[in-house]
Order: C-alpha cells, then sequence, then structure tokens
C-alpha cells in the first residue's frame, strides 16, 4: 500500500528520472577514476577578468538549464489549459533576441559596442512585448478560431526564426556591451541565467498562490463546459496561458542571446520546444492537459539539461542528444497512453487474480 | 432548420472546392505576376516553370505523403528529418560503404517504412497524438542522420558514378526551345526527379481514389467512430498512412538528393512546413476527410513560384519564401476555420 | 416460436456497479411492424438495445434471431449486423465528406478485376438502393450536402440493404423538422412493408401513434408491459412511462407553502428562443416562488432554462431580471445577476473531476469574484465543510478529487457550489436524478426552505410527484416549445393530460 502511495505522488516520475541521472554520472566519475561526489562539487574559479565566478557541474547545469526552465513554465500552463503544446516556443525566443538586439544595435548595424541604458532597456522590453504578441497570435488561433494548438503554433514555429532574420538584415547582430553581457553572465559571482529563473518561478509561483489562477486553468483544461457553466472564461482563460508562454519564450530569448552578446537567429533556441515540451511530460504532467505541477516541469527541465550535460561529458555530440531526448519523450508518452494503461491494468489484474488463486 | 428540397441542394457552392479553386486562382496570379515583373530575365520561359518542378520534385513526393497522413486527421512533422536521413544515407552508404546506388535505394526506402510502422504504431495503436510522436520523429531522424556523420558530403562522378548518371540526366522536350545569344535553340528538360515525382502523384491520386485503403482514409478522416461502425479497421488504416507517408518521403529524399547531390546535418530544414503548407494551401483540411494530392501539386507550385520570385529579384532576402509561407499557411487555416464555423451555423 | 416473430429477447438482466440497470426484461418484435420502445430516462430502453446490438454484455437471459440457431450472443455492432440486427443513431454514423454511394457501399464496394473500386457498378447499385427506398438524393454528391433528414434516411438505407431483419432507430427523429419526419417515416413504411421488424425508440409521443403498431414500455429497468397502438392512449402511456396509476394521486404539498401574489418580480422573459433546441418563450417568474418546467424528456425543458442562463446564447427576445433589462452573453453574465444552473449532465458540464471537493464547491463563487480576489485558503475550508456538513456530502475529506466521489454526493457537491453563491434565482435541473430517496427529500426540502428565504427556484425533473411537492406553479412544454401554465391546484392527473397533450389538454 504504502509503495504504491510513493509512485502515485506527483513528483515521483521528475525525482526518479534525476536519481537517474545522477546515477549515470556517479558511475561514470567512478570508472573514469574521480571521486564519485565530483559532480557535486562546487567550487570557486577565477575568471580571466580576475573576478571568483561559482563553478561546478551541478552550477552548469542550473545555469544552462535556466532557458528551459523558463519555458517550461509557460509550457506548462499552455499544456493544461488547452491539452496542446506550444512548438513556436524555440523560434519564438530566436525571434525575440533578435528583435531585442535589433533595437538595440539599430536596423542593419552587425554590432556595437557601447551602449546608452535607455537603449538596452528599449530593447529589453521590445524582446518582451514581441514575446507577449507572438503569444497573443498563438492564443488567438487556438482559443478564439479553435484552431489545435499545434497546427496554429505551427505557423510561427516556421515563420518566427525567419522574420528575426529578417529583422537582423541577415546578420549576426553583436552587442558587445558588458550591461547587456550580464543577463547571461554573472551578478556577483552567482551565474545571472539562475538568479532570472528563480525569480520567474517565484513570480509565477506566487501568482498561482495568490490568485485563483491555477483553479481557473486546470478547470478549464479538466472541463472546458463545466468550467464555463460555473462562469469561468474559459477563451479567455486559454488566451491568457498562451500570452504568458510567449512572454516566457521572450525571458528565455534575452537570457539565451546575452550569453552569446548576439542573436544569432539560426541557432538560438534551436530544439528548445522538444526540451520544453519534454520538461513537462518528465515533470509528471499529463500532455492531455488537467491538473499540472509546476515544480515537477522545473525539476524536468533541469534533468533534461543534466541529461544533455551528461552526454557532453560522455563525448556524445551535441547534434546526437536529439535522439535520445526523442526516445525518451515517446517512452514517457506511450506510459501514459490509454491503451497501455489498460494494459498494465490488465496484467495486474491477472497477476493479482492470479496470486488469489495460488492462495486458495 | 428549413425544410430543403433534396434535389436543389446538390447546387450548393461547395466550401472545399472553393478553396482548391482559391488556390489555383492564386498560382496563376502569382506566375503572372512573376511574368510580368521578370518577363525580361527569362521569367516566362518555359524552363522556369520546369525549374520549379526540378527542385520541388522531392518536396511533391513528401506533400503526397503528407496529404495522406492529413486525410486521417493527423499530421507528420518529421518528414523534413527523415528526407535528411535519407540523403545522408545514400551519400554516406555510396561514399564510404561503397555501396551500389540501387542497392543504397532500396535501404533508403525500408528505412522508411520500417520508420513510418513505428510512428504508424504509436499514432494507430498507442493512440498518441500525432503531433507528439512525428516530433520526436522528427529529432530522431535528425540525430541520427548526426550519428551517420556531421559532415558536409556530396556526391560526385568519383563517390558513385551511376547515381552520379541518373542526376544529371535530363530529358530534353521536343517544344518550348528559346534560342540562346549564339542563336542555338536551347531545349526544355526535365530531369529523371521530377518524372519520378509525377509518377508517385498519379500512382497516389488513384490510390485515394480507387482503393479500399484509399477510401477508408478519407472515412477515417471523416468520423473515426463512424468509420468504426462501419466496420473499418480505423488503426490500421491509420498505421497504413504513417507508413505510405514515410515510404513517400523516402522516395522524396531519393528525388532530394539527386537534385542536391549532398547531404548534410541541416538539409532539408522546413521541408515538413513546406509540405504541411503545400497540402493546406492545396484544400487539404487539418481536421482531415478533405483534400487531393491534385491540390498538394498546386500548393507545391505556389511555394515554389514563392521561391522562384524571391531569386529571380535577387535583393530579397532568403528568409521571405518562409515568412510568405508561413504567412499564406495562416490564411489558410483560418479561412478552413471559418468555412467550419460557417457550417456549424448553417446547421 | 410463432413463424412471424424476427426477434426474442427473454429474461435480460444487466447490472452496472451499483444499479441493476435491466431486471428480467422481455421484448418481442415481430415481421413488418414498428415497434415503439417507450421510457423515461434510466427506464433501460438504451441499455436493453445495447445488449442487443452487443456494445454491453448482459448477464443472463436470451435472444433469438429468427433464422439463427440457438440464442444469439453479440460481441460488437459488426456481429450484430451478421445476424442480421442494424442500428441507426440519433447522431449519423456516416461520414459526411464522402459522396452518398460511398456511405451506402463503404467496406463492401464492388470491386473490378485489378481489385479497385468499380465506381460505376457502386453509383449505379447505390441509385437503384435509394430508388426502391423512394428517397430523393444524387448518390454521387457528399453526404453533407443534404439535410440531416436524409442523413438519416442514407443510414437506414445503408443499414436495411446489408440483409437486415431488424433495424433499430436510435431517437432518429430529434433533430429533424416536421417535413423531414414525414419523409423518414415513408422510409420506415416502405421497409415495413418489406417485411423488416423496426425497433422505434423516441420520446415524441405523437410521431409513435403515427407510425407505430405497438409499444413496449420500460421503467426503472423493469418491463411495464407490451400493448398495441390501440390499446394504450396518450394519457395511459404517460402513466405507464411514469409509474403513476391515476388512483394515487394524493397531493402532499406542505402547508402554509404559496408563494406571495404580490411579491415582485424576479424573472420576465419575452420572446426567447434558441435556434434548434427551444421556440420562443415567454415566462414570468415572482421573488420566492418555485416554478417547475414539466414535459417529457427532449421537449426543451432543459433548453429553455440554458436560454435565460445563457448556457446556450438566447438568440431573439428579451429578458428582465429584478425589473432591469438584462444582457445575458455567457453564464458570467447570469451569475453577476444572480442566477444560478445547476446543469443536469452532471459528468460533462457539473463537475470537474480531477479536482478537490473544497475547488468544486468555491469555483463558481471565485469565479464571481474573479481571478485577482481569490479566496484564501482557510475561507475556501470553511465554506467547503459548510456545505460538506450542510448538504452532508459524503466523502474521505474535502481535498478529495470530487470524481471518487459517489454520483449523488457529486450532486450535492454542485448544488453546495450554487448556494455557496448565494443566489437570487437558482435553476435546478434534474436535481435528484440518481439519488436515494432520504436525500431527494432533503434536497426538496431545501428547495422550499430556500424559497421561504426569498430566493426563486426554477425546478426541472421527470418525476412529478417530487414536483409537485415542491412547485407552486408549472410551465409545461412539448416539442421544444412551451405549451401552456399550470397553478391553482396541482394534481398528477391535470399535469400528465397537459404533458400529454391532444385533446384533453386543461
Amino acid at each position: 500500500m504504502n509503495k504504491k502511495k510513493i509512485t502515485q505522488n506527483a513528483l515521483f516520475l521528475p525525482l526518479v528520472c534525476v536519481l537517474l541521472v545522477l546515477a549515470v554520472n556517479v558511475v561514470y566519475d567512478i570508472s573514469q577514476g574521480n571521486p564519485f561526489y565530483d559532480f557535486f562539487r562546487i567550487t570557486m574559479q577565477t575568471s580571466a577578468s580576475g573576478d571568483k565566478l561559482l563553478a561546478g557541474r551541478l552550477v552548469t547545469i542550473l545555469n544552462r538549464g535556466s532557458e528551459v526552465a523558463i519555458l517550461a513554465i509557460g509550457m506548462t500552463l499552455v499544456v493544461s489549459a488547452s491539452a496542446g503544446t506550444d512548438i513556436s516556443v524555440g523560434s519564438v525566443m530566436s525571434l525575440c533576441a533578435s528583435f531585442c538586439c535589433m533595437l538595440i544595435a539599430g536596423f542593419g548595424v552587425s554590432s556595437v559596442d557601447d551602449v546608452a541604458i535607455p537603449r538596452l532597456i528599449l530593447g529589453l522590453i521590445g524582446a518582451l512585448v514581441m514575446g507577449c504578441i507572438c503569444g497573443a497570435f498563438n492564443g488567438t488561433l487556438v482559443a478564439y478560431l479553435n484552431i489545435q494548438p499545434m497546427v496554429a503554433t505551427l505557423i510561427l514555429w516556421s515563420a518566427a526564426r525567419a522574420i528575426g532574420l529578417l529583422l537582423c538584415n541577415n546578420l549576426i547582430v553583436y552587442v558587445r556591451d558588458e550591461a547587456y553581457g550580464i543577463f547571461g553572465g554573472y551578478i556577483g559571482f552567482i551565474p545571472t541565467p539562475i538568479i532570472i529563473a528563480a525569480i520567474c518561478i517565484a513570480v509565477v509561483t506566487l501568482v498561482l498562490k495568490k490568485t485563483a489562477m491555477g483553479m481557473y486553468v486546470q478547470s478549464v483544461g479538466i472541463n472546458k463546459k463545466a468550467s464555463r457553466i460555473a462562469g469561468l472564461n474559459s477563451k479567455r482563460i486559454i488566451f491568457i496561458c498562451y500570452l504568458i508562454c510567449g512572454l516566457c519564450a521572450g525571458i528565455a530569448g534575452i537570457v539565451a542571446s546575452s550569453r552569446i552578446t548576439s542573436a544569432d537567429s539560426n541557432n538560438i533556441g534551436n530544439n528548445f520546444e522538444l526540451d520544453a515540451i519534454l520538461a513537462v511530460a518528465l515533470g509528471g504532467n499529463s500532455l492531455g492537459g488537467g491538473k499540472f505541477n509546476l515544480a515537477g516541469s522545473v525539476i524536468g527541465a533541469y534533468t533534461i539539461q543534466a541529461i544533455t550535460t551528461t552526454m557532453y561529458n560522455l563525448g556524445v555530440s551535441s547534434a546526437v542528444t536529439p535522439v535520445f531526448k526523442a526516445i525518451i519523450v515517446i517512452v514517457i508518452v506511450a506510459i501514459q497512453a490509454p491503451p497501455v494503461k489498460a494494459w498494465f491494468h490488465k496484467l495486474a489484474a491477472s497477476k493479482s487474480s492470479g496470486k488469489e488463486a495460488a492462495r486458495a | 432548420m428549413k425544410p430543403k428540397n433534396a434535389l436543389k441542394e446538390r447546387r450548393q457552392i461547395n466550401g472545399n472546392t472553393l478553396l482548391l479553386l482559391i488556390t489555383i486562382v492564386l498560382f496563376v496570379l502569382l506566375y503572372a505576376g512573376g511574368c510580368i515583373a521578370y518577363g525580361s530575365k527569362g521569367f516566362t520561359n518555359l524552363q522556369t516553370f520546369l525549374n520549379i518542378l526540378i527542385s520541388n520534385a522531392g518536396l511533391i513526393c513528401v506533400a503526397c505523403g503528407m496529404t495522406c497522413v492529413m486525410l486521417t486527421g493527423g499530421i507528420d512533422i518529421s518528414v523534413g528529418s527523415l528526407v535528411a536521413l535519407d540523403c545522408m544515407l545514400l551519400a554516406y552508404g555510396m561514399g564510404s560503404w561503397h555501396l551500389s546506388a540501387p542497392v543504397m535505394c532500396l535501404i533508403v526506402l525500408v528505412v522508411g517504412v520500417v520508420f513510418g510502422l513505428v510512428q504508424g504504431f504509436c499514432v494507430g495503436y498507442l493512440e498518441i497524438q500525432p503531433f507528439i510522436v512525428s516530433m520526436a520523429g522528427m529529432f530522431f531522424a535528425r540525430g541520427m542522420t548526426a550519428v551517420i556523420s556531421t559532415d558536409q558530403l556530396s556526391i560526385t562522378q568519383d563517390t558513385n558514378a551511376t547515381f552520379y548518371g541518373w542526376a544529371n540526366w535530363r530529358l530534353n522536350l521536343p517544344f518550348g526551345g528559346v534560342p540562346n545569344r549564339k542563336g542555338i535553340m536551347i531545349m526544355p528538360y526535365i530531369r529523371v526527379g521530377v518524372i519520378i515525382a509525377l509518377l508517385v502523384l498519379v500512382v497516389i491520386f488513384l490510390i485515394l481514389r480507387y482503393t479500399k485503403f484509399g477510401r477508408s482514409l478519407y472515412a477515417v478522416g471523416g468520423s473515426e467512430q463512424s468509420a468504426a461502425m462501419m466496420g473499418l479497421d480505423v488503426k490500421k488504416t491509420k498505421m497504413k498512412a504513417y507508413v505510405l507517408c514515410s515510404f513517400l518521403c523516402s522516395i522524396g529524399g531519393i528525388c532530394y538528393c539527386l537534385n542536391t547531390q549532398a547531404a548534410s546535418v541541416s538539409q532539408a530544414t522546413g521541408l515538413e512546413m513546406s509540405a504541411i503548407a503545400s497540402s493546406v494551401i492545396g484544400g487539404t483540411l487539418l481536421t482531415g476527410g478533405v483534400g487531393n494530392v491534385i491540390g498538394s501539386l498546386f500548393g507545391v507550385l505556389i511555394n515554389g513560384t514563392i521561391s522562384s520570385i524571391v531569386q529571380f529579384n535577387g535583393k530579397l532576402a532568403s528568409s521571405w519564401p518562409n515568412i510568405l509561407t508561413a504567412a499564406l499557411l495562416c490564411f489558410f487555416i483560418v479561412l478552413q476555420s471559418v468555412f467550419a464555423f460557417l457550417k456549424e451555423k448553417k446547421k | 416460436m410463432e413463424n412471424n416473430i424476427v426477434l426474442t429477447m427473454r429474461g435480460i438482466c444487466m447490472t452496472f456497479p451499483g444499479v441493476k440497470a435491466l431486471e428480467n426484461v422481455d421484448f418481442t418484435l415481430r415481421k413488418g411492424e414498428i415497434h415503439a420502445l417507450m421510457g423515461e430516462n434510466g427506464a433501460g430502453k438504451s441499455t436493453l438495445i445495447k445488449c442487443l446490438t452487443g456494445i454491453n454484455d448482459f448477464e443472463a437471459g436470451e435472444i433469438h434471431v429468427d433464422g439463427v440457431e440457438g440464442p444469439v450472443k453479440n460481441h460488437s455492432t459488426l456481429d450484430a449486423q451478421k445476424v442480421g440486427i442494424s442500428t441507426v443513431y440519433q447522431e449519423v454514423n456516416l461520414c459526411p465528406n464522402l459522396s452518398v454511394a460511398e456511405n451506402l457501399f463503404i467496406g463492401r464496394e464492388p470491386m473490378t478485376p485489378f481489385h479497385t473500386i468499380d465506381r460505376k457498378a457502386m453509383i449505379r447499385k447505390a441509385d437503384e438502393l435509394v430508388k426502391r427506398l423512394d428517397i430523393k438524393v444524387d448518390v454521387t454528391q457528399n453526404l453533407e450536402n443534404y439535410s440531416l433528414a436524409i442523413q438519416q434516411m442514407i443510414a437506414i438505407a445503408r443499414a436495411s440493404d446489408m440483409d437486415c431483419k431488424v433495424l433499430i432507430l436510435d431517437e432518429p427523429t430529434s433533430s429533424l423538422d416536421d417535413s423531414e419526419v414525414e419523409k423518414l417515416f415513408r422510409v420506415m413504411n416502405q421497409l415495413k412493408a418489406e417485411g423488416v421488424g423496426i425497433v422505434f425508440v423516441t420520446h415524441f409521443l405523437e410521431q409513435v401513434y403515427a407510425v407505430c403498431d405497438r409499444i413496449t414500455v420500460l421503467r426503472n429497468g423493469t418491463l411495464v408491459g407490451e400493448y398495441p397502438i390501440a390499446d394504450l392512449p396518450r394519457v395511459k402511456l404517460v402513466a405507464a412511462m411514469m409509474g403513476k396509476d391515476f388512483d394515487d394521486l394524493a397531493s402532499i404539498k406542505p402547508e402554509g407553502f404559496e408563494a406571495k401574489k404580490d411579491a415582485p418580480m424576479e424573472i420576465e422573459a419575452r420572446g426567447l428562443s434558441h435556434k434548434g433546441t427551444i421556440k420562443p418563450f415567454d415566462l414570468d417568474i415572482k421573488k420566492g416562488e418555485v416554478i417547475g418546467l414539466t414535459g417529457l424528456l427532449g421537449s426543451g425543458r432543459s433548453e429553455l432554462a440554458r436560454a435565460i442562463y445563457g448556457a446556450d446564447k438566447a438568440q431573439t427576445g428579451t429578458l428582465k431580471v429584478g425589473g432591469k433589462e438584462a444582457k445575458i452573453n455567457q453564464p458570467l453574465d447570469a451569475m453577476n445577476l444572480g442566477m444560478g444552473l445547476l446543469p443536469d449532465d452532471r459528468k460533462a458540464e457539473g463537475i470537474i473531476g480531477d479536482l478537490s471537493v473544497r475547488e468544486n464547491i468555491i469555483l463558481a463563487m471565485q469565479a464571481k469574484r474573479g481571478m485577482f480576489r481569490q479566496l484564501s485558503r482557510a475561507k475556501q475550508e470553511e465554506i467547503a465543510d459548510e456545505y460538506i456538513k450542510l448538504l452532508q456530502i459524503k466523502t474521505a475529506s474535502r481535498e478529495t478529487p470530487i470524481k471518487q466521489l459517489s454520483g449523488g454526493n457529486q450532486q450535492k457537491a454542485i448544488l453546495g457550489r450554487w448556494l455557496a453563491t448565494d443566489p437570487d434565482f437558482l435553476i435546478l435541473d434534474e436535481p435528484t436524478r440518481g439519488i436515494d430517496i432520504g436525500t431527494k427529500t432533503e434536497i426538496q426540502k431545501l428547495i422550499i426552505q430556500l424559497s421561504q428565504q426569498g430566493k426563486s427556484i426554477m425546478f426541472i425533473s421527470s418525476e412529478i410527484e417530487e414536483m409537485l411537492r415542491t412547485c407552486s406553479r408549472m410551465a409545461v412544454l412539448r416539442d421544444g416549445a412551451k405549451v401552456g401554465e399550470l397553478d391553482g391546484e396541482l394534481t398528477q392527473e391535470r399535469v400528465m393530460a397537459a404533458i400529454a397533450g391532444g385533446s384533453d389538454h386543461e
């Protein structure tokens, strides 16, 4: 009975995945002759410019996983409310990054070194607004025109990156400015992306706690008709979820572009939609909508980064990692699929009846 | 509801036919626009049109497959990656394993069928959303391409003379020639890929119209529940659709490779988008049940014409075709949604 | 077995978890007759048909079909088709995107020697088939181009062409208008003349009397009886369905319960309608009044309520709430005017299954407050506990997902949801369905209590008795229209007569 309770806990799946990844790392470290705690070691390293910075594999995972974690927040809401995924997040990230850098550098300028602060702020706000616009576009198609979520987001999935390229006049725009670099760099000795992700998670958690939004979203996701009768505006709620998802993509875009102090339309946010969806699924959330668990998604996001980092350590090329991620997605989704569930139930039933027969 | 005379009703304008009509008119307008704007640069030559066919032969095959899947109400976004995988297999197989061209083509086709079987099983029998399945398929295929090689490979005379020969074979048409600067008549030509693609188009058209399997695709897309009630095996039909799609993708991959004679990890990115756009623009409903490959052909042609115009212009950024295609797709999706709404309201 | 009998069902029993759905039901169908299967909701009509067509497995009893050796037990609709039992449902189970001919022949198309479909032969055969049944269609056109009635007839044609001995028509007329029903009846009569036995399930009384030869009535999963049509006039049929004999007419309305004559108006509806479900109606409801909506299932009871509440936005007419002109576009507007609706389909429109009892109870109250003014957790728990206690909801805890509760307790939770919003006008659509007697009485008492507090209640129920207990006035609906109102001394006899309609109305 107790065993059953553990497996039914919402955080069971994500935590098991985390442990699995950690185990792989520990085994690998031992096999390489490193101490088994090598993975968990956090050190202070002195950078080229003489600053003391946090380092270590855990820090790297937390740092690099920030974008996916931010995206996972929005994706969780979208999945919960509309039973569909927003596959445009990666492209929208890229578009927002391009728009941000374009606003900072000016159209057609390929590189700027020093940026006035107001200009910088303009760029950042621009990126966030662009994210919201994309989210609103998706939301309108899904909520008000009743188009299947994935088909609706397919449009921006393909177009956003191209629009970004257009905004940058087909150039990679470099913003080599210290102030801009900070979003992907360090504040003090802590990597800024970690802080930004933490703030995003905190804000959303607070909103979910202090307003009825969490209940609204789940209610609409579980039973749209009943929610309507009970006075919820189902369409508006779905729209808002997509809006937030777009905003999250905007934030993630800024972080990603600040990391490389440029807007590389072709590479920013590449394949991130898969990571974000995988994070939601790994977090123990059903892709069929309904109840959601934000903590699970966030843990899922960092797990994915841990997988990526681990594979990198194992010497697997970054181009190959999608193969493993794709397999993980299919396995997780297949376990949740109704026919497979029914099959498991049948198996369990025949097993228990077999036991009873044996007893008798 | 008003009582209506049954005989009168059949003269209604059918929204779906209207969609196809809009597409054809759009193509004619686009092409005419290109002719007017760039006539002096040779847009009016027959060869310009044939070049659209030549460079989009692979896309025609892929779009046919996509149409079959979309008829069942599903979608397959793995096609672009699968084409990349096919190209890479061909290039690497002939270059490094030194296998002959026919054997490699056969291997590619088998890979396509197996890939389709797995995807089809997940969609049909495990009832997982097609989008999720094919997205995983997309990343899987792209990743496998990288597993084979992350290099930029090209197929030359040295790699495989047979394949190179196929790729450079041309069939001159007996009409429509244009004299070049020296006054010699240059006859327009097509390549082997075009012949394959048109053959595929005709075969799929016939399958969809005249076989039980073809009609089951429509029935399943029209109403899964009804199809099951009428005794059709819905799961199997869906699986077959995905197998067919991946198989056609592999044929498309071969055509694609014949055209580019190269392979790389980033090849054919966005091809799934073009294929979906072609089908949708060609009048295939995203909800399934309506559409045919003739429409998809026009969808591909519109796609190709846009690229051609951007090419002839020479000044427009290379991302324009992508944006325009997406905009067209958006337009047609919204149009479909509006038609569906009107139909609902009429009831 | 008499030689003109095509189908006999004997002693069919079937239980759903906790409920006896069918108990010892017999049914006999003869060659060339149209046999009506009647009963109110939950009487077991559809369960019986599902047993016959193989969708449900029955536990006891036997089915015999003419020309088939031994008892028949179907496991799927395909099995049923093989022994000659075909079904046409209310929802047309055809593919609207295919042509009429294809819909007639899909899965059994005529083939050419090359294993391709012989389209010409298919069209020719289809044409013959529709001509035989006198359906005027062009078989090459898509099915969706035709009206629902024609689609329904195509479905019947398909069923009848597959060597069918028993044709089951499950509420085929619910979405058809009068002239379309006419056409359908012609086809039915044609098939009857060809010797097909037709089981006709409907809730439209007029149609039963227009076309049927025989009636079998079910109630609460048991057989009431089988009658030739001439032996069972309308009023008696209604009585048989409702389970009340005319001798049993004692009024049990509580003393001292009467709406004040001079109370102000709460609801004044003028010409409200929703296309296809409810024809324009006028309705006044006073403060503190309990008005009952009565009529058979499908008569437009729920639809009338939904049009007022904005669940199906009214397309015509005006509505005054509390004397003021009101514009209701969505349920939230109605809620802000102090309305509440407890829908009849608890599962589809009532509960939010995965959410807890607490969340389900406070949902409507929260929706009224808006997203940003969240009720504090302590307040939520207080409200939830209050209603769990007040309505005696049996649940493991207030955090249990509501889908784990029994139907009656789910219903109470939803009722609690609306009581929490403190409504002035509460619509209760079948609030007592599937609930034990004790709880029923509690809910009835609650209704009277609420009305004494000055709240107006609209009460919809299939059980006349409980309406008589609680209502001070009744509106009568038939075939999607409000046909009259009853006030003064309400008796079972009057209500039944009004529901049945015909000459003895009022």
